[in-house]
């Protein structure tokens, strides 16, 4: 049974021994990390697919023509088919129509859709990148929206309240913005580093308690005197995004604001040591400690950071789109961008062109509501549908009979 | 860090160079609010409490109080804790429970006097205070225990908003079809088993982040809801609105116990939800912490191996638990549209699932400390509404800000510890 | 009962962790599964336990097959488990935790703890445990929750249990009691499976001794083989349990700890008045049972530690209260505990991993920018130099096996002139070849005038390595011994003897006893 001593020397080391056990030993930040990073090209286009189907048959039920042929399904069965068809390529072609080119609008201004679909992703891709930043070290800004709104508010106090020479007021009013929002999301990330306050619970109290702050603001030292509703005055010309094609279009100057952030946010944590620390920390937050980072600073920093960006969205929203103040200032825009994150697999600019996806679905959203009489909740379904589809490969995978490509496969 | 650590060390105790100085530095700021607020700000008059209802059987005389008078002995209780507090972490590290108690319903005393003292309106009664809160407070329970159920089995709700929308929604469709308020009610149950299914299966099958699939749910449900509601229930037939007017629940009074001033019509003057209310709290509680199943779910939450180990199938209790919290939810999202208002209306929930939330979090997991959470979240939110009509000291939307604040204080361990359960929010991989 | 395995398989995905496993356990006796850390054997308990479906195989109980979808299965079967790390929940008292899974309720599913409460008694009086049935499992030490696990497999009247490395967070005199009710409990009549690799032990209490290397059974052999045999047959090949490292030539002490004392968040002292000092050119080995303070020690150098007492000093110059990026820039190399939790980033690449502390300092950055190309002709010198095996140095850290992990934290940490290098397990869960890798580059940073901290649960390591051995008992330090002390003294050392006092028994009790013998020649079962 014994082997003769001092044979061969050491053979090659085993494969990863621990690699079971591993899954369970990390953090719930690294696996969030891990998966929303994780996956391909091919899972988020079928996810899309599948959202916009059950989208549609949603659609086709709730329509009187198609109910009506159902009617008489078993006298003419193609009579339902036909409707159906009807009610679906009605809708998503208004719906596609309206968020790029529209043949048979009556004005040739409204023809051009795609450039609402621009207005729409602007304030989606600052957001976005708020909630991709954030999501990298490994925290959950669910507070895009009190962030906004915080950022809106800022930016409106130097924007109606005050007046600047042209130029410097723009750029003091973005400054004020990304200043609010960063407070707000410094609120969440100081408490995270120092006491552990879980940053979900903390960015959800914060929405509400910044949507109570502006309320109480518009009705008292922000209310425009000459209203009876708690909004704002309109803000300043010189305070306003300057509109990139002239009157007959919205898309404004925020645009470019937005892909500078892309470009800024991908160097960061591309490039940068600042953006090494954060991935470190996202991915292992121990580890990051021992090699000397410094984990609190960096929660502290990134919410800043984060906060700052989702202020800008609210900038772009007021200064560009809205010019009033309200309440309402971040509409769904604060959720949306979890999803565009989440979309854009929390990479720069993957949340940039999942934001121009969904800034096309609520430009066509509201041509398809006209147009086909489809509510624009519709898109909040597809949108949600298709975050839950792409964060669950398996699922997909089962819809089209997909095998897994094994890590080993990849990696090797 | 590792329970090897733990046990190990010498059980030498020296608190008193690692000390916590949180909550004096909380008690202390809320304090001087006291004394600034109560006293230097504070309104003059007198502060009547009215008590009884006309009708009421028993006729309690009015509690009037001299509001600057109570202000002043209210603050000096305030600093005089907050000092002893400090007196109490300097020598010990630990401060005595009663403290903080008598602290806190001082504390709301001193906020009680001040607010209905400075209300120009002489109709604020206190009845009237606690059964309007009773409309915000009962959907608030039944989301927190949709809350308990899944998080003390480890999942994390973040979807009650979603339960609680999907039951408001389904209850008024199906009691308006049916014409039958029990059709309704029991629509809505399973409309909330719907939602917590695809939280389930996403979270618990796929392993999709639990916060994520949460968020995402909500999303979902209101674009659901809010599409259906355009599409369907704004469907007219011969001019009405069919789809839309759900039968009622009615309120069914017990007799003697509904007399009892300000209990009797707050708890005992209800409908069949808010008597199902009050027996889901106790019976939850009775049944996590004193039965068979409520020891396996808390395992589950806690060390989820360890119970797996014991032979407990961890994930279909977790399945179970959310499951069981959807119907729960689905019944408080039904109070909307079959007991308080008479029909289902676009996001009518209005965020009161996130404030079930904050409540299960603020009564740390625990079904009685959330129901009273809820309870106080209700008084503070009907006050709100009492006071944007009523000119008072203070603007209503700070009080809407209290449950929030309040949850991030309790989450950052300025009130005590909130902990949740050990595996909350991490998914049970078996290999 | 007699259990039987027969050809067990089990695989993840490509890796075959067990490979046709036989394995026969006869009735009243204790078995040990002997293997290095990796071999397999929690593996193969856990398919026993039902926890783990087998890839392939049979399990037989007495000369029945039997099938375990679940932990439920095997329990009902009669097998027992007391898991390497403690099943129990912290926040449940013992009777909860003893009563989980095996309620004894009244009417509709109420509890009946008092139930458990009378069976946990009867237990402890039987075998002489000291365990109160209302205390929280979190309050409990280490040696008493693991005969919480015992009585929980003693009260479902398991007649095989499996013990999994049940000595690794005991002391020596724990280690002693629990062979005691091993012993009690097999002339009960109740099988144990023993899993451990610590010939010493396994030698002491073994009726048959299975050995197991890469999942598959290598050889089995009797209590009666000498360790050499029995270590050669665990690794495969003849073990040269020596170095052959020159002797230390100290120069000037450079690394002082004076009265150093940690205390968690609730005030607990986990490190208690701590005093030694290192010398250029010497290895200092921090030796102990796990969890007497090691961890806090080398943690509190490098700043990781917010209560901290005391002073540490290097070349002079105060490291209390600073931070860790400091202590790193002042010249300290830290391999700390546990690399997967602490030493790498598993998802970032080996390039990156090599940087993880120095990407601040020019080439690797300048001005906050990244200098990519840099970083990776680093990476492709360090992994050659180092022999780190991997595809690329592209790779992610977490594909690598755990000796080459190990080689990527010891070349990032090596790779700069330092001032101080300390090691905390340089070798846990790492195969032989790279130990014998990993132990040579630290004897080389010794030679080349760095003083070196080791701190390991090891006594073979700590005996290999060490010019001087300190021992931590409960936060304290028992003494600083001589790198040649005897086992015998280091284990009573270990159990909390101060060194002028272990010496003392060593010197007036001839026989030195089952805790510390010098090599298993002098142990007889």
């Amino acid at each position: 049974m014994n082997k003769p001593a001092g044979e061969t020397p050491a053979p090659p080391a085993p494969p990863a021994k621990e690699g079971p056990a591993k899954a369970a030993k990390e953090s719930n930040g690294t696996q969030l990390v891990r998966e929303i990073m994780s996956g391909n090209a091919m899972i988020s286009v079928l996810a899309v697919v599948v959202a916009l189907v059950i989208g549609g048959i949603l659609i086709a039920v709730t329509d009187p023509r198609v109910t009506t042929a159902f009617g008489y399904f078993f006298g003419d069965p193609s009579a339902t088919f036909k409707a159906i068809w009807a009610s679906v390529s009605d809708a998503y072609g208004a719906l596609l129509r309206g968020a790029t080119y529209d043949p048979n609008a009556r004005t040739w201004q409204g023809r051009l859709g795609i450039f609402e679909t621009l207005t729409f992703a602007t304030p989606l891709i600052l957001s976005g990148l708020a909630v991709t930043l954030a999501f990298r070290v490994g925290l959950f800004n669910i507070g895009a929206k009190g962030q906004i709104i915080l950022g809106a508010t800022f930016a409106g106090v130097v924007g109606f309240l005050i007046e600047l020479p042209p130029g410097i007021h723009l750029i003091a009013v973005i400054l004020a913005g990304a200043l609010g929002g960063a407070l707000w999301g410094g609120i969440a990330g100081f408490l995270k580093a120092r006491t552990g306050a879980h940053e979900v619970i903390v960015t959800i109290m914060l929405n509400y308690i910044a949507v109570s702050l502006v309320l109480y603001l518009l009705k008292n030292q922000l209310r425009d005197p000459n209203s009876s509703n708690p909004i704002s005055p309109r803000m300043h010309e010189s305070a306003m995004f300057p509109l990139l094609l002239g009157p007959n279009f919205r898309v404004h100057a925020g645009l470019i604001l937005a892909v500078l952030a892309v470009i800024g946010v991908s160097w960061l944590l591309n490039r940068s040591t600042m953006g090494f620390e954060f991935r470190a920390i996202g991915a292992n937050p121990r580890a990051a400690r021992t090699a000397g980072m410094n984990v609190s600073r960096g929660y502290i920093t990134v919410m800043l950071i984060s906060g700052a960006l989702a202020g800008l969205a609210g900038v772009t929203q007021l200064a560009g789109t809205e010019k009033i103040l309200d309440a309402d200032i971040a509409g769904s825009i604060g959720f949306d961008a979890i999803t565009v994150a989440l979309l854009g697999r929390s990479k720069p600019w993957g949340t940039f062109f999942a934001a121009i996806l969904f800034g096309a679905f609520k430009a066509g959203g509201t041509s398809m509501a006209v147009n086909a009489d489809v509510s624009i909740d519709i898109v909040a379904v597809v949108q949600s549908l298709i975050v839950l589809f792409i964060a669950a490969p398996p699922l997909i995978r089962s819809i089209f009979r997909i095998k897994a490509v094994s890590r080993e496969g990849v990696a090797a | 860090m590792s329970i090897t650590a733990k046990g190990e060390a010498p059980h030498v105790s020296d608190a008193v160079a690692v000390r916590s100085w949180k909550l004096p530095i909380l008690l202390g700021v809320l304090a001087l609010f006291a004394v600034v607020v109560f006293i230097l700000l504070g309104p003059s008059g007198t502060a009547t409490f009215r008590i009884s209802q006309d009708g009421d059987a028993w006729q309690v005389p009015d509690l009037v109080l001299p509001s600057k008078a109570i202000g002043v002995i209210v603050s000096i209780i305030c600093v005089g804790l907050a000092y002893l507090s400090w007196r109490q972490t300097k020598a010990t590290g630990k401060i005595a429970k009663w403290v903080i108690m008598t602290f806190a319903v001082a504390f709301v005393v001193g906020i009680m006097v001040w607010i209905i003292g400075g209300t120009t309106s002489q109709n604020i009664t206190l009845v009237g205070l606690f059964t309007g809160a009773m409309l915000i407070t009962t959907p608030l329970v039944f989301g927190s225990m949709s809350g308990v159920l899944s998080e003390r089995a480890g999942v994390v709700n973040i979807a009650i908003e979603g339960q609680l929308l999907a039951g408001a929604f389904t209850a008024a469709l199906v009691a308006s079809i049916t014409h039958n308020a029990f059709a309704g009610l029991l629509a809505a149950a399973v409309a909330g088993v719907a939602v917590s299914a695809m939280l389930a299966l996403f979270s618990i099958k796929y392993v999709v982040n639990q916060i994520i699939v949460g968020v995402v749910l909500n999303v979902l449900v209101s674009g659901l809801t809010g599409f259906l509601f355009e599409k369907v229930m704004k469907t007219k037939v011969n001019g009405e609105t069919i789809y839309n007017q759900p039968a009622h629940l009615p309120n069914l009074p017990i007799p003697v116990l509904s007399e009892i001033p300000i209990i009797g019509p707050t708890l005992f003057r209800q409908s069949l939800i808010g008597y199902f209310m009050l027996v889901l709290v106790v019976a939850l509680w009775f049944g996590l912490f004193r039965t068979r199943w409520g020891l396996r779910v808390r395992a589950v939450g806690e060390h989820p191996k360890a119970a797996d180990t014991v032979g407990i199938n961890v994930n279909r209790t977790r399945v179970m638990n959310v499951l069981a919290g959807g119907a729960v939810a689905g019944i408080g999202g039904a109070y909307f549209t079959l007991v308080a208002v008479s029909s289902f209306s676009k996001d009518m929930t209005g965020g009161l699932g996130f404030i079930a939330l904050a409540a299960l979090i603020f009564g740390r997991w625990n079904p009685i400390g959330a129901a009273l959470a809820a309870l106080l979240f209700g008084v503070a939110g009907n006050l709100q509404s009492i006071l944007s009509l009523a000119g008072t000291p203070i603007d209503g939307q700070f009080l809407a800000m209290l449950p929030y604040a309040l949850t991030i204080l309790a989450v950052s361990g300025f009130v005590g510890k909130a902990m949740a359960p050990a595996a909350d929010g991490e998914p049970y991989v078996k290999e | 009962m007699k259990l039987e395995l027969r050809g067990i398989t089990k695989s993840f995905g490509t890796l075959v962790a067990n490979d046709h496993i036989d394995l026969v356990v006869e009735s009243g006796q204790i078995h040990s599964l002997l293997g290095e850390n990796g071999a397999g054997k929690s593996t193969l308990m856990n398919v026993l336990y039902g926890l783990y479906e087998p890839t392939a195989g049979e399990i037989l109980v007495d000369d029945k097959p039997v099938r375990f979808s679940g932990p439920s299965d095997a329990m009902a079967a009669g097998i027992g488990m007391v898991h390497q790390h403690f099943m129990l929940v912290p926040v449940f008292t013992v009777a909860e935790n003893v009563a989980l899974g095996a309620e004894s309720t009244t009417f509709g599913g109420v509890l009946n703890l008092e139930e458990t409460r009378k069976r946990i008694r009867e237990i402890s009086t039987k075998f002489g445990f000291d365990v109160d049935p209302d205390a929280l499992v979190e309050d409990l030490p280490v040696g008493v929750q693991q005969r919480v696990e015992i009585i929980k497999a003693l009260v479902r009247n398991s007649k095989i249990l499996i013990l999994d490395e049940p000595t690794a967070v005991l002391t020596p005199q724990e280690t002693d009691e629990l062979m005691d009710i091993m012993g009690q409990l097999r002339d009960g009549g109740t099988s144990i499976v023993f899993i451990s690799h610590k010939l010493r032990e396994v030698k002491a209490i073994s009726d048959t001794i299975t050995v197991i290397r890469r999942g598959k059974v290598v050889g089995s052999a009797l209590p009666s083989a000498s360790t050499t045999e029995l270590a050669a047959l665990m690794v495969g090949r003849a073990v040269n349990l020596n170095l052959n490292k020159a002797d230390a030539t100290p120069g000037e002490v450079t690394f002082k700890v004076n009265n150093l004392t940690v205390m968690n968040d609730a005030g607990h002292r986990l490190l208690d008045d701590v005093t030694l000092s290192v010398a250029k050119g010497e290895i200092l080995a921090v030796a102990g049972v796990q969890g007497n303070g090691q961890t806090e020690l080398t943690e509190a150098v490098l700043g990781l530690h917010k209560h901290v007492l005391g002073s540490i000093t290097l070349e002079g110059k105060e490291l209390v209260g600073r931070t860790v990026r400091q202590v790193l820039d002042s010249g300290v190399g830290f391999v700390p505990e546990d690399r997967q939790d602490d030493g790498l980033v598993g998802e970032f690449s080996i390039a990156e991993n090599l940087v993880l502390d120095l990407y601040k300092h020019a080439p690797y950055s300048r001005g906050g920018t990244l200098n990519r190309s840099v970083i990776a002709k680093n990476a492709v010198e360090k992994v050659a130099e180092y022999d780190v095996r991997a595809q690329s140095s592209q790779d992610a850290a977490d594909t690598l096996s755990g000796g080459n992990q190990q080689k990527v934290v010891l070349a990032r940490e090596l790779s700069r002139p330092l001032k101080l290098f300390i090691a905390s397990q340089p070798t846990r869960g790492v195969d032989v070849g790279s130990i014998e890798f990993l132990h040579k580059r630290i004897v080389a940073e010794r030679d080349a005038g760095t003083p070196v901290v080791i701190v390991s649960t090891e006594l073979d390591e700590v005996l290999e390595l060490a010019d001087r051995i300190a021992v931590l008992f409960a936060g304290r330090l028992m003494g600083i011994v001589p790198g040649k002390s005897s086992r015998a003294l280091l284990g009573l050392m270990m159990a909390g003897l101060p060194a002028a006092e272990a010496q003392e028994q060593m010197d007036s009790q001839q026989d030195p006893g089952t805790t510390g013998a010098d090599s298993g020649e002098g142990v007889q079962p």
